[in-house]
């Protein structure tokens, strides 16, 4: 086995950034979802790439920047997330019942996606796609640092409100024990409502950061599911920066497999870790 | 006169009998129950996109086939369900058409997993299967199927030696290859055949790598391919995975010298303003000498307007509508020729004939029914496909463009 070049390496270590970057972006709302409000919502990766397609609409049809796409979509889907939480809540679904219920809206969207968007692929063409930045020997595309940075953004704000705010504490509080938080004046219901919309809003960003680097197929949505879901665990349910940390670990060391072995090893990665950290450090999982 | 009276009224009677027999059989023939053909298609599910151009192919054969009077002078109707891109969801329901839909004709799903599982359907009850996308033939064992994806029998070694013809055939024969490809079954063995070819070539491999069907990122690929440059790099890649490997070596900078792909989702690649000069391989393309075919110059006018009207972002006929009209065109020479519909009549007429499709003669004499390997190169040139070789089937003007 022949080893890599330095140049390789870097610019495979950067490709892993990115890429876990937008696992952490995906995994951000549903650890908090699971987390927080004990829903295992797997309607978020349906949400990302319905936002990913109303972002691909906004752009190709209205003409709207793609980035200003959010200006619409987040506010819209966090409609979405409180409607859905009301829903959730009024009907007392429980965690486990949570996974059935989401993964049947995950069906839906995605029929809902294909009768307005056929099952072809569909392609954004934006400025943004054909801007790449040079760092020495290496390539800095512009749809992936965007993510990058959204992402970091995101999970920073969300980490500093959880733990700096009396809003963010509440939350805690509320999901370590309802009845007591309840008890101490915490509106747990309002909370649930402003967090499940907060977490579907993060799906409508991921699905903007979706559409400017990728191709658009209904029954992607499934793709995402498996290595998320990973990252999500890794980096401990309901912590804001964990998915972030934990999906760049993932990215980057299936980046290196990749540039070092042969990449059709990369997927064992995600769950070779998975074990790894349940094997040895089974409580932080 | 009640002679006269009773006559008269046995006339009538016998007269009335004769308009009533007459019009009860003009009903009857009018109102003969449809040939019902029966299939699935991956109409949801990751396959969907493509099975979408075959769903939309059968309707307008069907439409077109009941227009000339349908089949033995009934009408057909086509029944196709959704099998959500599974496999052993299409097996469940080819024995549903067979036992419960009644169907009197079988015509194959989409891709080889459907297939191969349709396949052991049809031949469990005896049932003739026509289909247009099998990718692997040597799996093809059942005697009575009928590919209409004109492959031949050993593609993994007669395709790439076509394709290194077409290349060997420039000014700048290509020394050295990378062959990069998917383990997505039915374009793996292709890459395999096509390393053997190549070494027997004489071309120097300087990269072999393989990925899982699904990969997300393309990035450490692309870097590795940039490393190696090679002069032709060929690309074992089916629907999206071509256009993910042609951005993330944009994104590096990185423009492959010749490039193949096998199996590309033909519309976003020929979109891609990075995909210049990519190569594929085809089996038929809208432009002469293929229009020439018999139904093409019509079925091509049709599905432009269809496929527009559809919704499809890419509307032109290439492989995949040219196969699937291909099969409906198998289906209706062997009932139209035998005037039957006994499954074993029609194979064993489809076994000895060849039939006129819109790809050309197609022969099912060869092992596991394949006849001749029909498939070209095809290359992006000024935001379409063009099909570049052999030089008697390229487009008119067309020729193969040097990187």
């Amino acid at each position: 086995m022949a080893l890599p070049s330095a140049s390789l390496l870097a610019q495979s270590i950067l490709s892993g950034l990115f890429i876990g970057a937008l696992y952490g972006l995906l995994g951000l709302g549903l650890s908090l979802s699971w987390g927080l409000l004990r829903q295992i919502n797997l309607a978020h990766f349906a949400l990302a790439f319905l936002g990913a397609y109303l972002c691909y609409q906004l752009s190709s049809v209205g003409g709207m920047d793609p980035l200003a796409t959010m200006l619409v979509i987040v506010p819209g889907f966090f409609g979405i997330g409180v409607a859905l939480q009301w829903v959730f809540s009024r009907f007392r679904i429980s965690p486990f019942n949570s996974l059935l219920v989401t993964f049947g809206l995950t069906v839906i969207i995605e029929s809902v996606i294909q009768s307005l968007w056929t099952a072809d692929f569909r392609r954004l063409n934006s400025s943004y796609g054909d801007i790449t930045f040079r760092i020495g020997a290496l390539y800095v595309p512009l749809p992936e640092l965007l993510t990058l940075v959204l992402s970091l953004v995101m999970s920073l704000a969300i980490w500093a409100t959880l733990r700096h705010t009396d809003l963010g504490r509440a939350m805690r509080a509320a999901a370590q024990d309802g009845g007591i938080a309840t008890a101490f004046g915490v509106n747990q219901k309002g909370l649930a409502l402003l967090l499940s919309g907060v977490c579907a809003a993060l799906a409508g960003v991921a699905g903007v950061c979706i559409a400017l680097s990728y191709t658009l197929a209904p029954a992607q949505i499934y793709a995402w599911i498996g290595v998320v879901f990973a990252a999500v665990m890794l980096g401990g349910l309901g912590r804001a920066l964990g998915p972030l940390i934990a999906g760049i670990v993932i990215g980057v060391s299936e980046s290196i497999t990749m540039a070092i072995t042969a990449p059709s090893w990369a997927p064992l990665v995600s769950f070779s870790l998975l074990i790894v950290v349940l094997l040895v450090r089974p409580g932080k999982v | 006169m009640n002679r006269i009276v009773r006559q008269f009224a046995a006339g009538v009677a016998v007269l009335a009998s004769v308009f009533a027999f007459c019009t009860a059989a003009a009903w009857g023939a009018a109102g003969d129950p449809p040939i019902r053909i029966g299939s699935t298609l991956a109409l949801t599910g990751p396959l969907a996109a493509t099975a979408l151009v075959h769903q939309l192919t059968g309707e307008i054969y069907v439409e077109q086939l009941n227009r000339r009077g349908g089949l033995l002078g009934r009408p057909v109707e086509w029944i196709v369900k959704d099998d959500q891109s599974k496999p052993e969801l299409a097996r469940t329901l080819y024995e549903q058409l067979i036992t419960v839909d009644k169907v009197e004709l079988l015509l194959g799903p989409y891709a080889t997993g459907a297939i191969l599982s349709a396949m052991g359907v049809a031949q469990r009850y005896n049932k003739m299967l026509v289909h247009h996308t099998f990718g692997i033939p040597n799996l093809a064992k059942y005697d009575a199927q009928f590919p209409t994806w004109s492959l031949g029998p050993d593609p993994a070694t007669t395709f790439p030696n076509t394709l290194f013809d077409a290349l060997a055939s420039t000014s700048k024969p290509p020394k050295s290859i990378a062959i990069v490809t998917s383990k997505f079954p039915s374009v793996h063995f292709m890459s395999l055949g096509a390393r053997e070819v190549a070494k027997k070539r004489g071309l120097s491999e300087v990269i072999f790598l393989e990925w899982e069907f699904g990969n997300r990122d393309f990035g450490p690929i692309a870097a590795r391919i940039k490393d190696a440059n090679p002069d032709v790099l060929w690309v074992g890649a089916i629907g999206l995975e071509g256009n993910q490997l042609l951005d993330a070596m944009k994104k590096i900078d990185y423009a492959p010298k010749f490039h193949f792909y096998m199996y590309p989702a033909p519309g976003p690649m020929v979109q891609a303003t990075e995909a210049k000069n990519a190569l594929a391989a085809t089996i038929f393309e809208q432009d002469p000498p293929f229009t020439s075919n018999p139904g093409a110059a019509e079925f091509v006018k049709i599905f432009n307007e269809r496929a527009a009207k559809a919704g499809l972002p890419y509307t032109g006929v290439e492989t995949q509508a040219a196969a699937s009209y291909s099969a409906w065109q198998v289906l209706e020479a062997a009932v139209t020729a035998t005037k039957s519909l006994d499954d074993k009549v029609l194979a064993d007429w489809l076994r000895k004939n060849r039939v006129d499709t819109v790809q050309g003669k197609l022969r099912f004499d060869g092992p596991n029914n394949y006849g001749d390997d029909l498939m070209r190169v095809k290359q992006v040139q000024n935001g379409r496909w063009v099909t570049v070789w052999p030089k008697a089937y390229a487009a008119p003007g067309a020729a193969l463009v040097l990187p």
